[in-house]
């Protein structure tokens, strides 16, 4: 039975030192995060933000749902000893491989996720700004949002859904994987090159995707090497008798703002589906890790998937099928689970980029990231009469990602936008209001001196006393402005309120 | 297979094949245009902001590989 689609992202930026000789990624992402977390904790800026250490007493990215683990199967390691801060928006921001990274709180549907992936954004600029009046002259931190450095070094943008333990993970495999493999005709974020191994050089000159050349398995553990398409990483963060979380590595970050709502939003709607057994079973696709490349380098979108039962299809026509499933799926059983009016949203801007995918996808400039970086790259060829391997139109692949105001190329697309900036700076600071991110944030914000740490399912509240009190929160959907947000106003003391909440 | 027939992921040819509207087409049109002279403004500012050293910008833009 479907579960609310509780969703979020991670994502991890590029980063740049500049004016050194010899930069150091690791110093230089701690250096981003500690100087935005010192100038939002100086009194009179944001709502008392607190410097909160993340605990991790639950993280577990070894579990493997399949119940055991390959040998020489690389599970992520947990760097506890890097910064690693809770912000009193309900968001995790700390430093994961050499990268600084953002986690979004949990939200209720893809536009809150949206609002404060846009928010994630502004976090960055901010951080970047207080880095760099710290550094000395001629030094900065540049921040990117892309996924390659086009040299074969890739990062990523991770989804999370919650999901019904008791679907079989088998089905998940199967209907989400035809998803990933086909929704990169909106989710890419484009790139110049190809740089996978096995690709002989020059021979793709743009694809859809960032991340599709990475990809070698269709299921497994890993993310940083041989990655899969499906990800078993089993850390549910929540009840794991009722919960399973998917972890999804395989998306691009996007800046184009309808794509990231289409990517949260239909991959909800597809996978309250999978647990539904809505899903038609002949969709399959029969060597997905080819064919997540095939549709990446196809820009003609024209290119035929051998499906499982030996026809075939293009990406386009297996989207419009699961659309046509989805809108289906939604008269059934409405929207409740799936974000709501979001989901009919989604509904409607699926239909419309699939419509202009077919017709004529520059009517997605602004709107797809892969369509408008194409469209950049393609004027400033013909304008320059550049051919494919010129420098500079690998410049403009990586500066379309600066996140820099003044120097960001997709900054100056005039792109669509859904979330107004003055929400989008509210949510810098406020947590969503439907989901538990929302207790978490609110308790950060009113009592920050009183905890010594948070994480996803859980809170630890230092009453003095040398008495510790681990407060959990292993219902997502529970915490809510709903639920605690009168409780939270009326205590004045965590004493008063951990009182209140056992009784 | 009927059924197989019917579940083929590919769209009934007749929802595509609607009367060519001549307004649509002429705003369309107009749409291409607008898009490409905004084209040239852009790529006017991408000139300006783009790396100067684009060789060298793109060499040493090396990051680590991540998750």
């Amino acid at each position: 039975m479907p579960v609310p689609k509780t969703l979020g992202i991670e994502t991890e930026y590029g980063i740049v030192h500049r004016g050194v000789d010899d930069p150091n990624p690791i110093s230089a992402s701690s250096l981003l995060i500690n100087a935005y977390l010192s100038r939002r904790s100086e009194p009179g800026v944001g709502p008392g933000s607190p410097r909160v250490g993340w605990d991790f007493v639950d993280e577990t990215p070894h579990n493997d749902v399949r119940g055991f683990s390959h040998i020489g199967s690389m599970a992520p390691e947990v760097e506890t000893h890097l910064v690693n801060a809770v912000l009193t928006n309900g968001a995790r921001y700390y430093v994961d491989h050499a990268h600084p990274e953002l986690s979004t709180p949990e939200c209720a549907d893809a536009m809150a996720v949206l609002r404060h992936d846009r928010a994630a954004e502004l976090i960055m600029i901010e951080s970047m700004s207080a880095a760099n009046e710290v550094l000395p002259d001629g030094e900065e931190l540049v921040v990117y949002k892309n996924n390659s450095d086009g040299k074969g070094n890739s990062y990523g943008c991770h989804e999370n859904y919650l999901m019904d333990r008791a679907t079989p993970f088998a089905d998940i495999v199967q209907h989400a994987t035809t998803h990933f493999v086909t929704r990169q005709v909106f989710t890419g974020a484009g790139k110049v090159g190809s740089e996978a191994p096995w690709m002989p050089g020059g021979s793709v000159a743009f694809q859809l995707t960032q991340r599709a050349d990475f990809f070698e398995e269709e299921v497994g553990l890993e993310t940083t090497l041989k990655r899969p398409i499906i990800n078993t990483r089993d850390e549910p963060h929540a009840d794991p008798l009722l919960y399973r979380r998917l972890h999804v590595i395989v998306g691009d970050a996007n800046l184009c703002e309808v794509a990231t709502l289409l990517k949260l939003g239909t991959t909800a709607i597809v996978l309250a589906m999978v647990e539904e057994g809505f899903m038609d079973p002949a969709l399959q696709i029969s060597d997905p890790v080819r064919a997540l490349q095939a549709v990446s380098f196809d820009t003609s979108l024209s290119q035929p998937l051998l499906l499982a039962d030996g026809r075939t299809a293009t990406a386009v026509d297996i989207q419009w099928q699961l659309l046509e499933q989805a809108q289906k799926f939604t008269l059934q059983l409405g929207t409740e689970l799936t974000g709501g009016p979001v989901a009919d949203l989604v509904l409607l801007r699926w239909e419309e980029a699939l419509t202009s995918l077919e017709a004529d996808p520059s009517e997605l400039v602004g709107v797809v990231d892969w369509v408008t970086k194409k469209h950049l790259i393609d004027g400033l060829a013909e304008r320059h009469g550049l051919g494919p391997g010129d420098a500079r139109l690998a410049a403009l692949d990586l500066q379309y990602h600066d996140l820099r105001p003044e120097r960001s190329l997709f900054a100056r697309v005039g792109a669509e936008t859904l979330v107004d900036t003055p929400d989008a700076v509210i949510a810098m600071d406020q947590p969503p209001d439907d989901t538990r991110a929302y207790f978490r944030g609110r308790c950060l914000q009113k009592w920050p001196e009183d905890i010594v740490a948070a994480n996803w399912d859980s809170m630890v509240f230092d009453l003095g006393r040398q008495v510790l009190r681990r407060v959990p929160m292993m219902e997502p959907t529970r915490g809510t402005r709903e639920h605690v947000g009168t409780l939270l106003d009326e205590c004045e003391t965590v004493s008063e309120l951990l009182h209140r909440l056992s009784t | 297979m009927a059924e197989q027939e019917q579940k083929r992921p590919v769209r009934d040819e007749s929802e595509r094949e609607e009367p060519v509207d001549v307004a649509a087409a002429q705003s369309a049109s107009r749409g291409s245009d607008r898009l490409k002279d905004e084209l040239d403004d852009l790529l006017d500012e991408i000139d300006e902001v783009l790396e100067s050293n684009a060789e060298e910008f793109v060499k040493s833009y090396v990051q680590k590989g991540g998750e």
